[in-house]
């Protein structure tokens, strides 16, 4: 029995101070295994006599769950630090920038388009599209320009022949979408269109417009006033105020330039808006009759109304870029930030 | 436009305040672009009297004066050489400021106390021009019976705001204080002025004992109004109208000039003054003018003129060119004793063309193109008469020499009030649309509104209907979303959706989208190679480009990808990754064939597959299973090696990659430019999104390797498909997952490792079954295509 005591103590100790799983193996061996310190002991016990033999086999199982539970501490320590250690040796510096994918970026004036074409779609509108090089009469005559209007120079609009162009406007999508189809019409028309002006930083020969035409029987100025601000407060913000001021366009009568409210500075005045705290964005008004006719549309039933704005001003305005050639330089480091 | 306000108030009462009155225009119609008060810098600066003058104890070169200045006596020190005891001055008195920001301050000079400051024009940052009777070097010398105490602003008008407005087209009329008068009449609620005009007429005769008039050219001019003045004394017109011209952006001449430009502003009639002493045959006739006829007009410069110009003419020679300018030969001069004014009308088209044509615009020719009123024509010149009889700038004859065809008439118009009001979606009283409509200067006739000639504009109900909203107030409209009586479905098109996908599927490609111009330079086409012959040279030339650089519209999209490319190496961007879906354009027979074309474009640390991977993203992700890809070694813009056309249905749809080496130089691109380019249309046709789920494998695949020697000629996806028919069935894949050339390989071969994955849906395949499809696919390409196993 002292030489189980002694056994224990001496296997307690070395098991203690083991630091790897090495020497852990070498101690199951030399305590549990079978020329083990234990199993010499208990060889030993066959001596005893008959009575003493539970006593003593109960001590030896003792000694071995003891044995066995100190093994099973000390293996989990070691392993603990281990593992500790491991997960301290693989430390990172976690203020380094992360592996990103490549993602692809919409251009701003494509974003501008489709944020408006989701609004619209959203009220019941389709989109519709036209051709680029377009007649004097689609571009002109049905939209009630007047003979004699300077927008028909040379100066202004690009000319392949007498009657054929290169759109300075959308407004003939519309004219095309009245002829061929019946009220009630609800349509945006976006794209490309073409003025003969130099490039600078507020001009372009190219740039982009979208309109919206609504005719059906009973529509209202109001209901252009209700439109616009719908759509200025899901296009600016919900806080966006619109004001309309009486214009002038062949295409509608009566009609309006509408402001709406910076959304900069909420209308307190900011170097966006000039600090006039409204921005000039949109034209709009009630479809002249004349362009109704034109368009095989009764005026007597029908009436309407539409409105457009230029896509690269109101991305000018939206991103805050001071440069319209931004938008056609296509530098990576331009297109990458939308 | 600019308008005086103090000018504005001759015909309505304004007595708001300027930022009121400014907002009122703006939000009834016409809008302000900005306000200007002449003297804002000027303050404190007021009209004093030198009383007396001594000589100052400490400086032989200045003056103390005692001056009164209305309420007090002020003490001032003065260096001036001109001033006498007696004289009216401006004193800028303690604490006043000057223009460019001077403030004057009371102080001593050499110990004499002095409490303001003497002023000369310079000193208020005026000319002698403006003000003539000013001494060039010295303190300005006033009127004599100027009265004391008095701003000077009031004194040298410049205390009057001049607010400057925006005229749309269409309002022709409001070219004019009148017009815009009239609009404040409406939009301040108050009545309109209009004074009858009073003439004496003490001139000898009738108008028509000097002048004759005939009108050649009927069609160039509808009207010639012609006055006579005699006993005309030229000199400079007063203080008020010169204030007033030079306030609304005119320099003032004498005093005829003067009144021709005064009309004009204040009517909107361009006028013209001759001196009737150079009109010879004492004749006017409007005519066209021979081709090669010359003049030389006011501006001293000779203009050579042809059939199309409509010129005054005496009995001998052209006087102006109608509705533009004057001539040199009978210009007012100091020396003019005979007057003839002359207000007509002419054809706003010939004038626009004519004023262009000959490279000059007057305030005249810019009035004309507009398209005037011609029953303003005589009101115009009986005013003029009326200014030389208030100036006394010589005696009116009696009478106008008028001649004219037909003059416009007023148009009666239905006042439909309950159309009005459905159309602007408003409750108006009809009372209300009436009284606006009065103040416009429209007359009532019960049920009907009688628009006078001065607003062509007004034609119909909606005309009538925006006169009404503008002063009841467009933003007073009660907003309603109720559009109309239907219910109508938002959506895309199947074609709208196409494209939708596929931008999106290039921006999940890693792409940054790019938007080019549609019109190029032909030289581009020289640049990529394009054989003479190729349909690409058929294209839409813009009759009047921008420049050669913007001369033709694009009938590939592969320069202006290729510009972009260049665009960015040139920046040391490392990396570009673009696309655009733009068009391109080719002759029809109507309009133009406008085609829709994708365009890739990428360089630095790519290649050929990355370009091709992306193709394959946009077929795949339109549901498109059956794109081939074939070699092509003869387009000239591509790499003979590295180029494929992409055939949907045998059909070839697109090209895609690397870009010849000497096209990219000329492009100034990078080497390793790739470009792929694609139609859309035929995509719109095969593209589906319906999506069926087919059902995850439930039994094992069994994998197989194998690396084969080939010619380097032989195609990959002539091996796949070969393998395909050759083991079916059980032939789940095939995947290439290496090429490669050079090193162990015999030159002019390659080595190619395929993946084969084998399942069936039924059941564990057995080792020995795979193997006899392996040795069946061996097989049949050692037989098709001399393939070695490696
Ligand atoms: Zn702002």
């Amino acid at each position: 029995m002292l030489q189980l005591d002694v056994m224990l103590k001496n296997a307690e100790r070395e098991i203690l101070s083991a630091t790897d799983m090495k020497k852990i193996e070498e101690l199951k061996v030399q305590y549990l295994g079978k020329k083990g310190e234990l199993t010499q002991v208990l060889r030993g016990m066959s001596a005893l006599a008959p009575e003493d033999r539970p006593a003593a086999g109960k001590a030896a199982n003792d000694a071995r769950e003891k044995l066995n539970q100190l093994f099973s501490d000390a293996e989990k320590i070691i392993s603990d630090k281990a593992v500790k250690e491991r997960l301290y040796e693989e430390r990172l510096d976690v203020t380094v920038p992360g592996r990103k994918q490549d993602i692809g970026h919409t251009h701003p004036l494509t974003q501008v388009i489709r944020k408006i074409e989701n609004i619209f779609i959203g009220l019941g509108y389709q989109i519709a599209e036209g051709p680029e090089v377009e007649s004097v009469h689609y571009n002109f005559d049905q939209l009630n320009a007047p003979d004699n209007h300077p927008s028909r120079d040379e100066q202004d609009t690009f000319y392949f022949d007498a009657e054929k162009l290169l759109r300075t406007q959308t407004s003939p999508v519309q004219a095309r979408v009245m002829e061929n189809n019946a009220p009630p019409i609800r349509i945006i028309c976006p794209g490309r269109v073409y003025r003969a002006d130099e490039v600078d930083a507020t001009h372009s020969p190219i740039f982009h417009q979208i309109e919206a035409l609504v005719v059906d029987k009973d529509i209202t100025m109001g209901n252009l006033v209700a439109t616009l601000k719908l759509f200025a407060k899901e296009m600016f913000g919900e806080e966006t105020e619109v004001r309309l001021r009486p214009h002038y366009f062949p295409f509608t009568e009566p009609s309006a330039e509408v402001d709406v409210s910076c959304w900069v500075c909420k209308g307190k005045g900011c170097p966006v808006c000039k600090y006039e705290g409204f921005i000039e964005i949109l034209g709009a008004g009630m479809v002249h009759p004349n362009v109704l006719r034109n368009c095989g549309i009764d005026p007597d039933i029908y009436s309407g109304f539409a409105f457009g704005l230029g896509v690269e001003r109101t991305a000018m305005a939206v991103f805050g870029i001071n440069d319209l050639r931004l938008f056609y330089e296509n530098d990576a480091r331009f297109l990458s930030q939308f | 436009m600019k308008a005086p306000i103090s000018w504005l108030r001759d015909f309505v009462d304004i007595d708001e305040d300027i930022k009121r009155f400014c907002n009122l225009m703006t939000v009834t119609g016409t809008k302000v672009e900005g306000y200007n008060q002449a003297g804002a810098e000027i303050s404190g600066v007021v009209t004093g009297k030198i009383l007396t003058l001594r000589a100052h104890p400490n400086s032989d070169h200045l003056l103390i004066a005692d001056v009164d200045v209305g309420d007090k006596v002020l003490q001032i020190v003065t260096g001036a050489p001109n001033v006498k005891i007696g004289q009216i001055i401006p004193i800028a008195t303690d604490n006043s400021t000057l223009p460019k920001g001077v403030t004057i301050k009371k102080g001593k000079l050499r110990g004499e106390l002095s409490e303001g400051m003497m002023c000369s024009i310079q000193e208020l940052n005026l000319t002698k021009h403006d003000y003539p009777d000013a001494c060039d070097d010295g303190i300005w010398v006033l009127k004599e019976d100027t009265p004391l105490g008095m701003d000077i602003k009031k004194y040298a008008g410049l205390d009057d705001c001049v607010v400057e407005f925006e005229i749309t087209p269409n309002r022709q009329d409001c070219f004019s204080i009148k017009g815009i008068a009239r609009e404040a009449s409406a939009a301040l609620d108050k009545p309109f002025k209009d004074k009858p005009i009073m003439l004496q007429e003490k001139g000898k005769g009738k108008a028509d004992d000097y002048i004759k008039v005939g009108i050649t050219a009927t069609d160039l001019c509808s009207r010639y109004c012609a006055g006579i003045i005699t006993d005309v004394i030229i000199e400079p017109s007063p203080d008020w109208m010169r204030s007033r011209l030079r306030n609304a952006g005119v320099r003032p001449v004498n005093n005829i000039v003067d009144i021709t430009n005064y009309v004009l502003l204040e009517c909107g009639q361009p006028m013209h003054a001759f001196d009737l002493e150079f009109i010879e045959g004492n004749t006017i006739n409007v005519r066209r003018a021979a081709d090669n006829e010359k003049i030389i007009t006011l501006d001293e410069k000779e203009r050579i003129l042809d059939r199309s110009v409509v010129v005054i003419s005496d009995a001998k020679k052209a006087v102006a060119l109608g509705g533009i300018m004057g001539a040199m030969n009978s210009e007012i001069t100091d020396n003019t004793k005979t007057v003839l004014f002359e207000s007509a009308m002419f054809d706003s088209a010939n004038i626009r063309i004519s004023a262009k044509k000959l490279g000059m615009r007057s305030e005249s020719s810019a009035l004309f193109e507009k398209g005037l009123d011609a029953n303003n024509a005589l009101h115009a010149i009986n005013r003029a008469c009326e200014l030389v009889e208030l100036l006394n700038a010589g005696k009116v004859v009696k009478g106008v020499v008028d001649v004219h065809k037909h003059l416009p008439v007023p148009v009666r118009i239905k006042l439909d009030a309950k159309r009005i009001n459905q159309l602007l979606g408003t409750d108006i009283p009809v009372a209300d649309m009436k009284s606006v409509l009065v103040k416009l200067g429209m007359r009532i006739d019960k049920d009907d509104i009688i628009v006078p000639t001065f607003r062509p504009d007004i034609t119909g109900c909606a005309d009538i209907a925006e006169e009404v909203a503008r002063f009841y107030g467009y933003n007073n409209i009660v907003p309603s979303l109720t559009l109309g009586k239907s219910v109508t479905q938002g959506y895309r098109t199947h074609n709208q959706n196409v494209r939708k996908v596929i931008h999106d599927t290039l921006i999940a490609c890693g792409l940054n989208e790019t938007m080019t111009y549609s019109f190029i330079s032909p030289k581009n086409l020289d640049k990529l190679g394009i054989s003479e012959d190729s349909p690409m040279r058929d294209y839409l030339t813009i009759k009047n480009p921008l420049g050669e650089d913007f001369s033709v519209m694009r009938t590939t999209m592969i320069s202006s990808m290729l510009k972009v490319l260049a665009y960015n190496t040139n920046r040391s961007v490392k990396q570009g990754r673009f696309f655009e879906v733009s068009k391109t354009y080719h002759p029809a027979e109507i309009l133009a064939d406008e085609r829709e074309v994708i365009t890739v474009g990428l360089y630095g640390d790519c290649d050929f597959y990355d370009l091709k991977g992306i193709a394959e993203n946009i077929s795949e992700s339109l549901g498109i299973k059956d794109v081939e890809y074939v070699a092509d070694r003869e387009n000239p813009v591509f790499h003979t090696g590295r180029c494929a056309n992409i055939l949907l249905d045998n059909l070839v749809i697109g090209t895609l990659g690397q870009i010849d080496y000497s096209v990219s130089k000329e492009f100034d691109a990078p080497e390793d430019s790739y470009i792929l380019t694609m139609d859309v249309s035929p995509l719109y046709e095969r593209a589906t999104f319906t999506n069926t789920y087919m059902p995850i494998p439930r039994y094992p695949s069994s994998l197989r390797d194998l690396s084969i020697v080939v010619d380097r000629d032989v195609q990959s996806a002539d091996i796949v498909k070969t393998v395909k028919k050759a083991v079916k069935g059980i032939l789940e894949n095939v995947t290439l997952f290496d090429i490669y050339t050079g090193g162990q390989i015999e030159e002019g071969s390659k080595s190619l490792s395929y993946s084969f994955t084998f399942r069936a849906k039924d059941r564990t395949l057995e080792d020995q079954e795979v193997n006899k499809a392996m040795d069946k696919i061996m097989n049949t390409l050692s037989r098709e295509f001399d393939a070695k196993v490696r």
